[in-house]
């Protein structure tokens, strides 16, 4: 049975070359984007029945119409009509090159990380500003003030000035770990998006993110029960991992590192892939895990590093030493009271395990967090109670 | 129909009638918390007079103007504060009878021993906009 068409991602693919296209014409970045807005609306009309045999060039078309009928509704410009008579065609686009320069222009060192991760997942992702605003959980309104701030931030940037690669990783990055609410899944937009950046540049790096993210999408399924509550690591149902993306994963993985040109983003993947390789937590490669720990410290010296890499010393090495290892990092960073209490119970210490899971539920930053520290506190004391009987 | 703000309190108002902190119950009690809250809002979704809800973090900010040309004050939580506010929810409903009705009915969500929390929730009206027809 056919798809019906257009279908809804595959359109969104095609809109990164079509923006490129007007902009490459002399419009400019704002008017070429909300033009080619009204074009996907008037596609996803026309094409109920027929598909054109060029998608790209039938959007270059109706969104360059758009767009005059933009300019000559402005009575001060109505000398641009001449324009329509000259109307080109739309033509063969390639769109490898376009679709890194939208990456590049949309995760633009001007713009808050909101407003770069709003831009970069209307123009180069191609959702309208209501999936937006639903994924992020704002009015509508809100969401498109976001982006007309965000396009008028960098109307005097232009396409062709290179970009930061780094800078597109991480606001893809944030875009996958926003996770998924709304029919927007925000995690596998950002693999599609990280997968066409893959194409475009050839970066160990990016290879090192796409992989990161397939090996955690991978276990998505098993990370929450069914009401929502989270399911530690060590008690999630493996046979519910996804082998396929794991597979994949780990070979782009390997690819990556075998061009020998580590970064932080591959040595998270090594960690991930180690986890995936396990198929009982038993057989957790957790030596290898701390050396991993150890190599993404020399590129991402950041506390949240080291208290994961404290629990995996607790499990290569024993609880005190991972508690050692806990106590050289700031008691004030997040979650550390969430690890101690782990540790804590590792080690035998029950009262201190139940004390400071209470604490880390009166600190969590989520609902799902919160909950699950107060099972963890209630559960601890419940062994408590149980010991002293 | 009106709109009605239920804050629930911890601390400030008189003790709750249960007072067991959250930890000390067991881990089916907390789950069995959970759910009541959870089943509670389906239930007003369904009957279309849910509008919003959220849980709040603990910590607060105090922030106040400090003049022309200087940044926001900020201070606290301030020491003598008793009261937090752990979350709210807000209700459309049809009189301030009903406002009540489902307060009382969250408060008695199952606590430590499966036993009700007597929580106090403040039930506060909103103010609306005058109306376009008066007579």
């Amino acid at each position: 049975m056919s798809r019906p068409f257009p279908d809804d991602v595959e359109l969104r693919r095609l809109v990164p070359a079509v923006i490129s296209v007007l902009v490459r014409r002399g419009v400019d970045f704002a008017a070429a984007e909300d033009a080619v807005q009204e074009a996907l609306i008037r596609a996803l009309s026309a094409w109920g029945s027929e598909r054109p045999s060029d998608p790209t060039a039938w959007l270059v078309t109706v969104a360059w119409r758009a767009h005059l009928d933009a300019v000559r509704s402005t009575a001060a410009r109505r000398d641009r009509e001449v324009r329509v008579d000259a109307e080109p065609s739309g033509g063969a686009v390639s769109d490898a090159d376009d679709t890194l320069a939208l990456h590049f222009l949309c995760a633009h060192p001007d713009l808050s990380p909101s407003s770069a991760v709003a831009l970069t997942l209307r123009a180069v992702g191609g959702l309208t500003t209501r999936q937006i605003a639903d994924a992020y959980m704002v009015p509508e309104a809100t969401m498109a003030q976001r982006i007309s701030r965000a396009k008028r931030t960098i109307a005097a940037s232009t396409l062709d000035r290179p970009g930061d690669v780094g800078t597109v990783m991480r606001v893809l990055y944030l875009i996958f770990n926003e996770g998924y609410s709304g029919d927007v899944d925000l995690a596998a937009e950002a693999i599609r998006l990280t997968r066409q950046l893959a194409r475009a540049v050839r970066e160990p790096e990016v290879d090192g993110l796409l992989a990161l993210m397939l090996l955690h999408h991978a276990r998505r399924a098993s990370r929450t029960r069914p009401d929502g509550a989270l399911v530690p690591l060590a008690e999630q149902d493996r046979s519910m991992w996804d082998t396929d993306l794991i597979a994949e994963g780990v070979t782009i993985l390997q690819g990556a590192l075998a061009r020998d040109r580590l970064g932080e983003f591959q040595a998270q993947a090594a960690i991930a892939a180690l986890h995936a390789d396990a198929r009982r937590v038993e057989e957790t490669d957790w030596l290898q895990i701390v050396e991993w720990y150890d190599e993404l410290l020399r590129f991402a010296e950041t506390p949240i590093v080291r208290l994961n890499r404290a629990v995996a010393i607790g499990e290569a090495d024993g609880a005190p030493a991972g508690l050692a290892a806990l106590a050289e990092i700031d008691a004030s960073v997040p979650r550390h009271d969430a690890v101690a209490a782990h540790l804590h119970e590792a080690n035998g210490d029950l009262e201190a395990a139940a004390r400071l899971h209470a604490e880390a539920a009166r600190r969590a930053p989520s609902l799902a967090e919160r909950d699950h520290q107060l099972r963890q506190a209630a559960r601890v004391n419940g062994m408590r109670r149980a010991r002293d009987r | 129909m009106a709109k009605y703000l239920l804050l629930k309190h911890y601390r400030g108002a008189p003790d709750s009638v249960q007072n067991i902190p959250m930890d000390r119950w067991t881990p089916e009690e907390v789950d069995a918390h959970i759910r009541f809250m959870g089943d509670f809002a389906a239930r007003l979704e369904a009957s279309g007079e849910f509008v919003d809800g959220q849980a709040l973090a603990p910590d607060g900010l105090w922030v106040r103007y400090d003049g022309e040309g200087k940044p926001p004050i900020t201070d606290g939580p301030f020491a003598e504060t008793k009261d937090l506010i752990a979350g709210w929810m807000v209700i459309d409903v049809d009189s301030q009878e009903r406002a009540i009705e489902l307060a009382g009915e969250l408060s008695s969500a199952p606590g430590a021993g499966g036993e009700p929390i007597h929580e106090w929730l403040e039930v506060r009206p909103f103010l609306t906009a005058p109306p376009t027809v008066v007579d």
